[in-house]
Order: C-alpha cells, then sequence, then structure tokens
C-alpha cells in the first residue's frame, strides 16, 4: 500500500510525470516553443528543489536509497542542462518543436523510476519508460535521413536488448520464484547454478546493449551521429546514468554476479570495453562519432567498479558518474552550439572547429577543458574520476584491469589531443558554420561555461563532492555488505 | 606561505599574459619576463637568507614547510616543502624561464599572449613538482606541466619538412610522459593502499609513506613503476624516443626549457622518491641502472654525431650527459649524487647556452641544417666565439661546471663500480668529437654562402654572457653550490648506504 510517506519519496518522480502532463496539455492548447521549455525546465528544477525534502523510503517495488537519490539529482541535472542546450538547438526547427520537451520529461521520469527500482518488474517498466522516447528523440529531426537512421537502428537494438533482458529475468524467476532483489538475493544459499548463471549473464548482455559496452557497441556510432545533438547529450548522459546505477543495484544486491564465472565475464568486457573503445575513437573524423567511442571506453573504465562490487566501488561510481556527466555535457553541449539553431545535419566534421580558438576563445576554452576532463588530466573533475577507478583496481589487486586503464587512457590521448590541437590551428580560409555571435550572453552558452567552471572546481577542490557521493552510497553499500557479510 | 606563492606567481602571471595581448605585442613578453625574474629574485633571496647547515638528528630537513588539508577522503594534503636541492632547482627554472622569454623576443610573432601563458603554465608546473611533498600533489604537477608543453610543441613549433611533424612530435611527448606517469600513479595507490593495510593511515604524505614496510613479492614492481616514469622524461635510453624530435620540433624556448629544466624533474624525482622510498631494491636495481646509463651515454654520443639537424645533436648530446646523471644517482656515493646536482646545473646552462645560440642561428639563416651551414665564423660576429664556449662547457673542458660535475660523477662512482667508470670515460672522449664536429660544420670550412649576418644586440649578447658566467663561476667555485645541497645528498646516501645493507643481509641469509 502506498503511505503519505510513500508519496513523499516519489514526489520528484511525481512532480516529472505531472510536468509531461502539462507540457502535453499545454501544446494541446498553444504551441510556443519558449514557454514550453520554461515549463519543463520549470518542473525540472522543481523536482531538484524537492530531492532533499523527499529524503530515503521505500514504496512499492521501488528502494529510494542514498544511490537513488544521488543518481535522481545528477539525472534531473543533467535533463536541465539538455532542455536548455535543446532550446538553443531547436529555435531554428522547422516543423513542431515542443513535443520534444515532452518526451524529454517522459524519458527523465522513467530514468527516475529505473535508479531507484527495487523489483525486476519496475525495473524494466521504467526501462521501457526510458527508452521509448529516446526513439522519437533520436529521430527528431526525420526529415534527415540520418536522424531517422538513428531513430530506427536504437528501437531495434533495444528491442534486442530487451528480449535478452526478459529472457535473464525469466530464468532468474524460474529459478527462485522471486522478481523483487531482496527476495533474489534471499532465496539463494549456496554456489549458483547453471539457470542462475544464465539468467545473470543475460541481464547483464541486456544491460550491456544499453551501455554499449564492446561486443554489444555497435549501434552506438551512428546513433551518436544521426541524433540531433540534444538526443544524443541525453543519451550519452541521463540514459547510460540511469542503466548503469540499475546494472550496479543488480550486482550488489544478487550474489550470482560475484561468482566466478560471472566475474570472469565482467572482467573481459570491461578491458575489452576500455580498449576497444579508445581504439576505435582513434581514427575518427567525425566529433560525434568520436566522442561516442569515447563514452564506450568511459564505461569501460566504469565496470572496474562493477567488476569489484564492494563499498569503495559504489562511491567510485558515484564520483566517475559526477565527473563523467559535467565533462560529456560540456563536450556535447559545444558540439550542440556550434549546430545551433538547427539547419539540417549537426556541424560534427572536426574540420569545422579548426581555429576555434582564434574566433571563439571561450567556446574553445570550454571545449579543451572538457576534452582535457575526458583524457583524465590533472586538475580536471576527469582526473578524479580516473585517480578513484585506479584506486579502486589497486586498492582490490585487480591488475588486469588497472592495467587496461592505463593502457586505455593512454590510447585515448592520442584522439583527444587531435581534437584539442585542432581547436588551436591556424584557421581555414572558409567557414561553413558557426555559433551566433551572442552565444555568451545566452543561457545555453552560460551553462557551458559553468559546466567548464565546475569541471575545473572539481578538479581542484574535490572534497565536497567527495563528501557529498561518500555520504550518499554508504546507504547502499551497507545493504549489500549486509547480504554477503 | 611563500612556496605556494612560487607556483601561484607563474600561473597568475601566465593568466595575466593572455589578456595582456590586448595592449600590445609588447606587454605579454614583459609581463612574463617580470614574472620569472620575480620567481628568480625569491628564489636567490631564499637562498641568501637560508641556512644549509647540515641538519641535526631530530631536525626536520627541510628550510620551508607548508601544508594544508586537501582531499581529507584520502588523506590528501598540499604539502609543499624546500630543501637545498628544490630551491637550486626552483631558481634555475627561475633563471631559464626568463631565459626562454627572452630568447622568444623576435622569434615568436603571433599570438603571442597565449605563447607566454603556456611557457609560464610549464614552469609554474615545474617549480609545482620541486616543491610537492604530498604524492598526489607531486603527481599531479607532474602531469600538469606536459598540457601547455603540447601545445608550446605543437602550436609555435617549427613545421619540419613533412606538414605535420610538430604535431606529432608534441603527440609522441605527450603520450609517452603521460602513460608512463600513469604507471608512477598505479605505483604511487598501491604503496598507498600496502600502507593502508598495514597501519590503517590513509595518506599521502612522502614522510609517511617514507618508511613503509612493502612486501618483498611487490617493492620492485612499484620502485619500477617509478622509475619508468623517471625514465622516460630523463630520458634513460630506451624510453627516450620522444626527445629529439620534440627538441627538433620544439620553438626555442621550449627546448631551453624541456632541456634546461623538465628533464632536470625526472632526476629530481628519482633522488626525491625513488630512492628514498625504496632504498633496497634500487640497491638491487643499481647495476641495471648504471648500465642504462652507459647505454646512453655511448648511444647518446654516438648518434649526436651523425646529426644533421643542429637541436636534435644538442638533444642527442643531452641523451649522453643525463647518463651520467643517472650513473651517478645509483652509485650510492655523496660525492658522485653531488656531481650529479652539478652537473644537472651545468648541462642546464650549457645546454640552453647551445638551443639558444642554434635559435640566434636560425633566425639569420633559416635553417638548421648543417649541411648547408658551414664558415659562419667569418660573416656573423661574436657568435662563433660564444658558441666555443658552450662547446667548451659541453665537451667537459676544465673551468667550466661541467666539468666539476663530471670529475665528481666518475671520481665518486670509481670505489664502487671502476669498470663502469672506465667505460663512461670514452663517453667524455666521444662528447669532445660530437662538439667538435659542431663546431666545425657549422662555423668552419668553406662558406656556404657568402655575406655578413647581423650581430647579437644587447638582449642576445647579454643572455649569452649571464650563461657564460654561471658556467665559468661554478666550474670555478663551485662550492656554496655543494654546500647548498649536502644535506640532501647526505640523507640519499644514508637511505640507500641502509638499502645495500639490508640487501646483503637478506643475501647473506640466503647463503
Amino acid at each position: 500500500m502506498l503511505t503519505a510517506a510513500d508519496l513523499l519519496t516519489l514526489l520528484p518522480l511525481i512532480i516529472v510525470g505531472t510536468t509531461a502532463v502539462v507540457a502535453m496539455l499545454v501544446i494541446a492548447w498553444q504551441r510556443h516553443h519558449a514557454g514550453t521549455a520554461l515549463i519543463a525546465g520549470a518542473g525540472l528544477i522543481l523536482a531538484l528543489l524537492m530531492l532533499p525534502v523527499a529524503s530515503t523510503g521505500s514504496p512499492p517495488l521501488m528502494e529510494v536509497d542514498g544511490l537513488a537519490l544521488m543518481a535522481a539529482t545528477l539525472i534531473l541535472l543533467s535533463a536541465l542542462v539538455t532542455v536548455i542546450l535543446s532550446h538553443h538547438y531547436l529555435t531554428g526547427y522547422i516543423g513542431p518543436q515542443e513535443e520534444f520537451y515532452l518526451l524529454l520529461l517522459c524519458a527523465t521520469a522513467g530514468a527516475l523510476g529505473l535508479v531507484a527500482s527495487d523489483h525486476l518488474a519496475m525495473l524494466f517498466i521504467s526501462l521501457e519508460l526510458l527508452s521509448m522516447p529516446l526513439y522519437g528523440m533520436l529521430a527528431y529531426s526525420f526529415r534527415a535521413e540520418r536522424s531517422l537512421e538513428a531513430g530506427i537502428k536504437y528501437l531495434l537494438l533495444s528491442a534486442a536488448a530487451t528480449a535478452f533482458l526478459l529472457f535473464g529475468m525469466a530464468l532468474v524467476y524460474a529459478r527462485t520464484g522471486y522478481l523483487d532483489l531482496t527476495g533474489i538475493a534471499g532465496a539463494l544459499g549456496g554456489a549458483p547454478d547453471i539457470w542462475m548463471l544464465a539468467g545473470g549473464a543475460l541481464m547483464l548482455v541486456g544491460l550491456g546493449f544499453k551501455l554499449s559496452v564492446v561486443p554489444f557497441h555497435l549501434w552506438t556510432p551512428d546513433v551518436y551521429q544521426g541524433g540531433p545533438a540534444p538526443a544524443t547529450i541525453f543519451l550519452a548522459t541521463v540514459s547510460k546514468l540511469a542503466v548503469f546505477v540499475v546494472l550496479l543495484r543488480l550486482v550488489l544486491a544478487a550474489p550470482v554476479f560475484q561468482s566466478d564465472w560471472l566475474q570472469t565475464m565482467i572482467t573481459v568486457l570491461a578491458l575489452v570495453t576500455m580498449l576497444g573503445g579508445n581504439l576505435l575513437a582513434l581514427f575518427q573524423s567525425n566529433l560525434k562519432r568520436l566522442l561516442g567511442y569515447s563514452s564506450i571506453a568511459h564505461f569501460g573504465y566504469l565496470l572496474v567498479a562493477i567488476a569489484v562490487g564492494n563499498a569503495l566501488a559504489v562511491e567510485t561510481t558515484g564520483v566517475y558518474l559526477v565527473t563523467y556527466l559535467v565533462t560529456t555535457l560540456a563536450a556535447f553541449g559545444v558540439v550542440a552550439l556550434v549546430s545551433s539553431p538547427f539547419g539540417g545535419e549537426d556541424a560534427d566534421g572536426l574540420p569545422l572547429y579548426r581555429g576555434l580558438f582564434w574566433r571563439r576563445p571561450y567556446l574553445a576554452a570550454v571545449m579543451t577543458v572538457s576534452f582535457l576532463s575526458l583524457a583524465g588530466i590533472p586538475l580536471t573533475a576527469g582526473f578524479i574520476g580516473k585517480f578513484y577507478v585506479i584506486a579502486l583496481g589497486v586498492a582490490d589487486s585487480r591488475w588486469w584491469l588497472v592495467g587496461g586503464v592505463v593502457a586505455g587512457s593512454a590510447i585515448g590521448l592520442y584522439y583527444y589531443l587531435r581534437v584539442m590541437v585542432t581547436l588551436y590551428l591556424p584557421e581555414p580560409g572558409m567557414r561553413r558554420r558557426d555559433v551566433t555571435n551572442d552565444w555568451g550572453s545566452r543561457l545555453g552558452g552560460m551553462t557551458l561555461v559553468t559546466l567548464a567552471v565546475v569541471i575545473l572546481v572539481l578538479g581542484i577542490y574535490p572534497a565536497p563532492m567527495i563528501d557529498w557521493v561518500q555520504g550518499l552510497s554508504v546507504s547502499a553499500a551497507s545493504v549489500s555488505d549486509a547480504w554477503r557479510g | 606561505m611563500i612556496l605556494v606563492w612560487l607556483i601561484v606567481i607563474p600561473f597568475l602571471g601566465g593568466l595575466l599574459c593572455w589578456q595582456a595581448d590586448r595592449w600590445g605585442e609588447q606587454a605579454p613578453r614583459w609581463i612574463a619576463l617580470g614574472t620569472m625574474l620575480f620567481v628568480l629574485v625569491i628564489g636567490l633571496w631564499l637562498w641568501v637568507t637560508g641556512d644549509f647547515a647540515l641538519p641535526s638528528g631530530a631536525d626536520t630537513p627541510w628550510l620551508l614547510e607548508w601544508r594544508a588539508d586537501w582531499i581529507p577522503r584520502f588523506g590528501i594534503e598540499i604539502h609543499l616543502a624546500m630543501d637545498g636541492l628544490s630551491l637550486i632547482l626552483v631558481a634555475l627554472t627561475g633563471f631559464l624561464g626568463a631565459l626562454a622569454v627572452l630568447c622568444s623576443w623576435h622569434e615568436i610573432g603571433h599570438r603571442i599572449g597565449f605563447f607566454h601563458l603556456n611557457l609560464l603554465w610549464i614552469l609554474g608546473g615545474v617549480v609545482g613538482v620541486f616543491l610537492a611533498l604530498d604524492l598526489f600533489l607531486f603527481f599531479l604537477f607532474w602531469e600538469m606541466m606536459l598540457v601547455p608543453m603540447y601545445f608550446l610543441i605543437a602550436l609555435w613549433g617549427h613545421s619540419g619538412s613533412a606538414g605535420q611533424t610538430r604535431i606529432r612530435a608534441a603527440t609522441r611527448f605527450f603520450i609517452y610522459t603521460q602513460a608512463s606517469g600513469l604507471l608512477m600513479l598505479v605505483a604511487i595507490l598501491a604503496l598507498v593502499f600496502i600502507h593502508f593495510g598495514n597501519t590503517g593511515e590513509l595518506s599521502f604524505s612522502y614522510e609517511v609513506l617514507l618508511n613503509t614496510e612493502v612486501p618483498e613479492a611487490i617493492a620492485p614492481w612499484l620502485m619500477l613503476g617509478f622509475f619508468v616514469a623517471f625514465a622516460v622524461k630523463l630520458p634513460v635510453v630506451p624510453f627516450h624516443g620522444w626527445l629529439p624530435d620534440a627538441h627538433a620540433q620544439a620553438p626555442t624556448a621550449g627546448s631551453v626549457d624541456l632541456a634546461g629544466i623538465l628533464l632536470k624533474t625526472a632526476a629530481y624525482g628519482m633522488l626525491r622518491f625513488a630512492l628514498p622510498l625504496f632504498p633496497e631494491e634500487s640497491a638491487a636495481f643499481a647495476p641495471v641502472a648504471m648500465v642504462l646509463g652507459l647505454v646512453g651515454i655511448v648511444y647518446g654520443a654516438v648518434l649526436a654525431c651523425g646529426q644533421q639537424d643542429i637541436k636534435r645533436l644538442i638533444a642527442y648530446t643531452s641523451i649522453s650527459h643525463m647518463g651520467f646523471v643517472l650513473i651517478a644517482i645509483y652509485s650510492g656515493s655523496e660525492l658522485a649524487i653531488q656531481g650529479a646536482v652539478v652537473l644537472m646545473v651545468a648541462h642546464a646552462f650549457s645546454s640552453a647556452g647551445l638551443f639558444i645560440l642554434s635559435g640566434q642561428l636560425y633566425e639569420r639563416i633559416h635553417t638548421r641544417d648543417m649541411r648547408i651551414m658551414g664558415g659562419l665564423w667569418g660573416r656573423v660576429p661574436t657568435l662563433p666565439g660564444f658558441t666555443l664556449c658552450f662547446v667548451a662547457a659541453s665537451l667537459g673542458m676544465p673551468a667550466t661546471a661541467n666539468f666539476v660535475g663530471e670529475f665528481m660523477i666518475l671520481f665518486g662512482t670509481f670505489p664502487s663500480a671502476p669498470v663502469v667508470v672506465i667505460i663512461a670515460s670514452t663517453g667524455l672522449v666521444m662528447a669532445a668529437i660530437y662538439s667538435l664536429i659542431l663546431m666545425q660544420r657549422v662555423h668552419f670550412g668553406p662558406a656556404y654562402r657568402d655575406g655578413a649576418l647581423a650581430g647579437p644586440d644587447w638582449r642576445e649578447y647579454g643572455m649569452m654572457l649571464a650563461l657564460l658566467a654561471l658556467v665559468l663561476l661554478i666550474g670555478l667555485y663551485p662550492q656554496p653550490l655543494l654546500d647548498t645541497t649536502a644535506g640532501m645528498s647526505g640523507r640519499v646516501v644514508e637511505l640507500f648506504a641502509s638499502g645495500v645493507q639490508s640487501l646483503a643481509a637478506t643475501a647473506g641469509e640466503v647463503r
């Protein structure tokens, strides 16, 4: 039964859902781009403000613990940035602009539910609620062939992923008779048998598709390239974050993931992902594809946390996700800004960015900072994340994974540096796309500059962020330790 | 607090230079020059007022110290400290930084503000490396100075023959150092967690980790993690691939910084971290390191003889000279380590002199290819004379600082490793050969072209005279330098000796 306390806990989710409904009604009543964007933004901010009030609790099918709260904060913030950039981007879009925010709000609601799900049914429903609107968002500029292709590709691969996930869930249910995580964990004493292992592996594969872990990554570059920039941003940040958090939750809760067999599988996947992502990015000259591969590599690093799966792993996940989010938002944000207002295909060819520093020094500085952070250079947020991952690997003596992170970072430098130096090379004679002159005084531009400052501040003085993450991750970790202990 | 300012001043100066671009071409140059001179003056002032008497037993070995909490979660502090060695290297950084600004006065003609931003940030990072005593902080500065150096080479470098080579050289430099740096980070973290396992205290502090009991199976690997990072930067021969290209493509200021200061951070790292943290493993590793040093001496010298590009030649001589430093560091003799410090300083002066001279030649004849030089003695006034002086310094002529350094190294190492010293001495002979080749090809012989070239102006004259005076000063009276670093080298030798003893003890047990 839902109690009043449960309703309070669910408040952010309810607010986001309500905002979606309001946005829909407003669109039906009167089309107004800025107004709809404002409603979406206001709803997200309101949900964000309600988070401290909501606090922890466990409504039916869900478990709103520190991890969920942390993820919810990050999801809402990323969605807010996406809304701001979308408004910038869609201003020049010919065709209905307002529905994009509707889709975005629905997907955000799905992500909020996903990170808090404590039951396989809830997990499945919210994962679909997250994915469905994304098809629409990716294919939003459907007159462009690539965008349509991106939407359909993502649809097909999501369907495949869902099939794997459902099959895995079915096997687990057949073996244990439970669908809630605590029940599954409790029903399993002793060594897991082949059905349980198969179920775990299939669920891992299903979620691996969404995270574009390497053998299941083939859709990533095309979808990243084809989708409109704001949709890609949402896919790279909110969607990946939510799926990763739920994967972490599964791994922490279900003892089957600690079995040798699945451990080896996760370790191999992590290694292949971090190396594969970086190697594939090496000779990319399309910025969105390059960022797609780079995000594959980053989730390879993050899989180290899944492989280790202890208290420090939860903290590492939190810290790494924070640094990944601000960095990715800034990097994609620049692409979105240069591509706005909408004018057919996105400005994602590397040559377009040649000499950006000499005409838009601050925008290029934002991009430099975000790429330094992606590369994990000290004094940027990315370094703190990488430091955490390496520390986690070393503390748990996972030398293979540590070696993989080191090798992956070294390879990654090559293409990050290539992009960075392009920004500073002499300008070519002609240029086709550029940001508007007043970009710095508009909300999107200011957001990007803020993000760059945040990247630097997190890199120079990470203590508050670490404290925040540590405080929130304690509860989630203690649950898992209690089960294991 | 003065230590914090030493680091912060170059960074602030750099930002100011960037913004000063709008006030005219000369503004960033003067600001950068003022900033570096300021650092130099602080360094010299500390030197004059400091007391470097050998610290007595319980006393803190640091002249100045400053610490503040930074990331309490991991026990990371902002911990800066200065002893004689760091003081000398910081002052050297200030001096060479000022020279780097001066020597690019006419060379850099576009994007001047941004150039000086990068230059000053490198120097700020280097000062940070010399002062950081928290291993996390040290690593941070170690990696941080790479980014501006990368931009310096990639954006203002000489476009070599085939278009993109300066970017490739810069990328190679970056990847070599960053990848090896990450190995060091892994080693640091492993050390920290081993210490955490032993005592329950999470700390990155140098002094806390100094006496960590590392399991025997892991210790050599951790030592290697540190060694590789430093070996890449020094460079030791199998890891030297980035150096000649980086030098050849870098602008003069970049070469001066690279040869004069950045290479010294590696030697500093070995003396400060690799040896004291792992004395026993270092003692066991010493023969290998010495052989690597020998290989470097001979390899660098032989390859230097075959170069056509004047800057590549000087780059290879750096490899040869750093071989001597490596041998000295692992000899475990106080005399040799003192010699290594002198040679580091001397090499900074002499190589900076040669790089600046080749830059000045480039400004006049627009080539660095020695095949089309020749006969410049008669065409350029004064510069050939200076070249001769620095070439003499580089080959270790008595009365120059290099002679003092090399002599002390060979003398100090002989009792423990006579064979090494004998082979290393051949390096001196080869130094004479490549130095004379350089002189002969560039300044003597038939003139490739006719016509007189402009002589040095007051700025070039001043730089050369200052460098030459310092080379001779240290060559004739090195005692103040030796007094300053005596405390540091004494402690390193003590630790190394204890390492050798315990190594001998374990060897005895095995027998």
